[in-house]
């Protein structure tokens, strides 16, 4: 569905500042995948991500979903088939105006128009739709977000996106800002909508259970390059210890390359 | 007096609600108004002169305020410039362009022509005096702005601009170029600001290039005494309304320094030192209500 070949991410190019944040990475994401992402910090899966949602543009390689070349398109316009969810919670929504006044605006995607489609068949169908979290919502519906919680305003962004129906989510790492309880909360609603209404999707964690426990796939990324990426079976044979013992295998192989390297100059 | 201050307030009112637009809505700080309010002074004006229908040459004078707007927003979103400098670079070329637009001259009198003012006064006259029928005619035409403002606001486009203004990111999410948006936005504002220009020339009788000069200065001022007025409120028409409130609050006290000022030794020329300092002083004040706020907080928390 959609596919990066050869990409890579260069930051800062000729200057001292140079940072290789993606190399040459190749990835095939078919439909109905639930892909996990895994890697240490600034091992480039977050910036994976901006690539997919065209917040950056590659500095090689190219980008395609289903079979129509993306690589140039600004992220506004991919925004209409890419839903995202970011670790904070408050990006997905508008703490200065209602609940009902934010869903209708993440309810359609694309440009508005001078048109008022907020009326009580709307709020029915919002508050319909909202009993769906069992958070309590629907009874809110006129107050404003920043009454609300992480949590519950995570939720919400999370049903929302889901409405939407859009070709392929992009989670990035979007329990980590929520307390236990929350997190689980907004995990287990994640899992649901993602098996109801059968969502290609990727998530980026930090929880390795979690990596192991959701999704048909698993991608380990280190030093801007995904270095394990397992599915089916294999996967679901995994435990937390086969990962680490994978990753420190990985990591340890890489140090070394590093020693040979800076022995050399 | 109190006719005249209402009526001056009302008629900045709708430049205020402009200056809402951009500075609290769209959280872009738009300088461009100090260029636009004059511009639309001197297109109504112009086109008077020129015989216009006086209808039309008020919607000219709106379109010209759209387009300082979009110009702007267009430096802005194009050439990756601050949105105060795309501001400052609209404003000082339509500094020239005023002058031009005004056949070279810095000041045109309209004082013996027939503008919207002389009638709708000449209209009513005999039935009510003549400032009451202008105090009139404005409370309808501002009520009848800020009512379309807040339909606007209401509409899909209207609110997810007023999303943008809080979160970016969110709009960009939806799949909507938040470019799009700014340039409606601060376009709209400074259609609003140019109508303001327009009817503020028929009022005193003349377009002046330098009647912007700390035009946006008395709008943030004219808001920031308006959202004073009432708790946090997050419906737009309560908004609208504060603004057009605290427009005429901020020429209340201007035209007391106007004529009571000399009592403190007080000069005209030093009325935009008052304006800089009230908002320092309101800033003062609202910086001290929000700490007080975070003290309780902290204690209930304790």
């Amino acid at each position: 569905m959609i596919a990066l070949r050869n990409v890579s991410m260069v930051f800062n190019p000729g200057t001292v500042n140079e940072n290789q944040a993606i190399s040459t990475i190749n990835l095939r994401v078919k439909a109905g995948d639930f892909i996990t992402v895994i890697g240490s910090n600034g091992a480039g899966k977050s910036t994976l991500f901006n690539l997919i949602a065209g917040t950056i543009i590659p500095t090689e390689g190219s980008l395609s979903l289903n079979g129509r070349t993306i690589t140039h398109e600004p992220e506004y316009k991919r925004a209409r088939y890419i839903g995202r969810i970011f670790q904070n919670p408050l990006l997905g929504t508008a703490s200065n105006m209602s609940l009902e006044d934010n869903m209708m605006i993440t309810y359609k995607k694309g440009f508005k128009w001078l048109k008022r489609s907020l009326n009580n068949r709307m709020r029915d169908y919002f508050r319909s739709e909202l009993t769906q979290l069992k958070m309590g919502l629907e009874e809110r519906m006129k107050e404003n977000l920043s009454m609300f919680s992480g949590g519950q305003r995570q939720a919400l962004t999370l049903l929302m996106m889901v409405l939407s129906k859009p070709d392929l989510i992009l989670l990035d790492e979007h329990t980590a800002a929520l307390d236990p309880k929350n997190a689980q909360i907004v995990l287990e609603l994640t899992h649901k909508f993602i098996r109801e209404y059968k969502l290609t999707s990727m998530m980026i964690t930090h929880n390795m259970s979690h990596a192991i426990e959701f999704g048909n796939r698993l991608l380990m990324m280190d030093k801007g390059e995904i270095i394990f990426d397992v599915e089916g079976e294999e996967k679901q044979a995994l435990t937390v210890e086969k990962l680490i013992e994978k990753f420190h295998q990985i990591r340890h192989k890489s140090f070394e390359n590093d020693r040979t390297l800076l022995s050399v100059e | 007096m109190i006719e005249a201050i209402l009526v001056e307030g009302l008629i900045y009112g709708i430049m205020v609600l402009g200056v809402f637009i951009t500075f609290r809505v769209l959280d872009f700080p738009d300088l461009t108004v100090d260029g636009s309010f004059p511009l639309g002074a001197a297109l109504m004006v112009q086109c008077i002169l020129l015989g216009t229908n006086i209808w039309v040459a008020l919607l000219v004078a709106f379109i010209g305020g759209v387009l300082a707007g979009v110009t702007t927003a267009l430096i802005h979103n194009h050439l990756k410039v601050p949105n105060l400098l795309a501001g400052i670079l609209t404003m000082t070329m339509l500094y020239s362009i005023n002058i031009r637009i005004m056949g070279n001259r810095a000041n045109v009198p309209v004082l013996k022509e027939e503008t919207i003012l002389s009638k709708v006064s000449e209209l009513f006259s005999g039935i009510l005096p003549d400032e009451y029928i202008i105090l009139i005619f404005f409370v309808i035409v501002v009520g009848i702005i800020k009512v379309l403002v807040d339909l606007f606001f209401r509409t899909d486009l209207g609110m997810t601009i007023g999303a943008m203004g809080n979160n970016e990111q969110m709009v960009i999410s939806q799949g909507v170029n938040p470019k799009t948006l700014k340039t409606i936005g601060v376009g709209l504002s400074n259609g609003l600001v140019a109508i303001s220009g327009a009817f503020a020339a028929q009022y005193l009788g003349f377009a002046d290039v330098g009647l912007g000069q700390g035009i946006v200065v008395t709008g943030l001022a004219s808001v920031m005494i308006g959202e004073f007025l009432v708790m946090k409120s997050n419906r737009i028409g309560v908004l609208t309304i504060c603004a057009v409130a605290g427009s005429i609050i901020f020429h209340g006290v201007m035209y007391l320094g106007r004529y009571y000022g000399y009592l403190i030794e007080m000069t005209p020329n030093d009325l935009n030192l008052i304006k800089g300092l009230l908002i320092i002083v309101l800033l003062i004040v609202t910086q001290s209500k929000k700490l007080k706020k975070f003290s309780i907080m902290a204690m209930v928390n304790k």
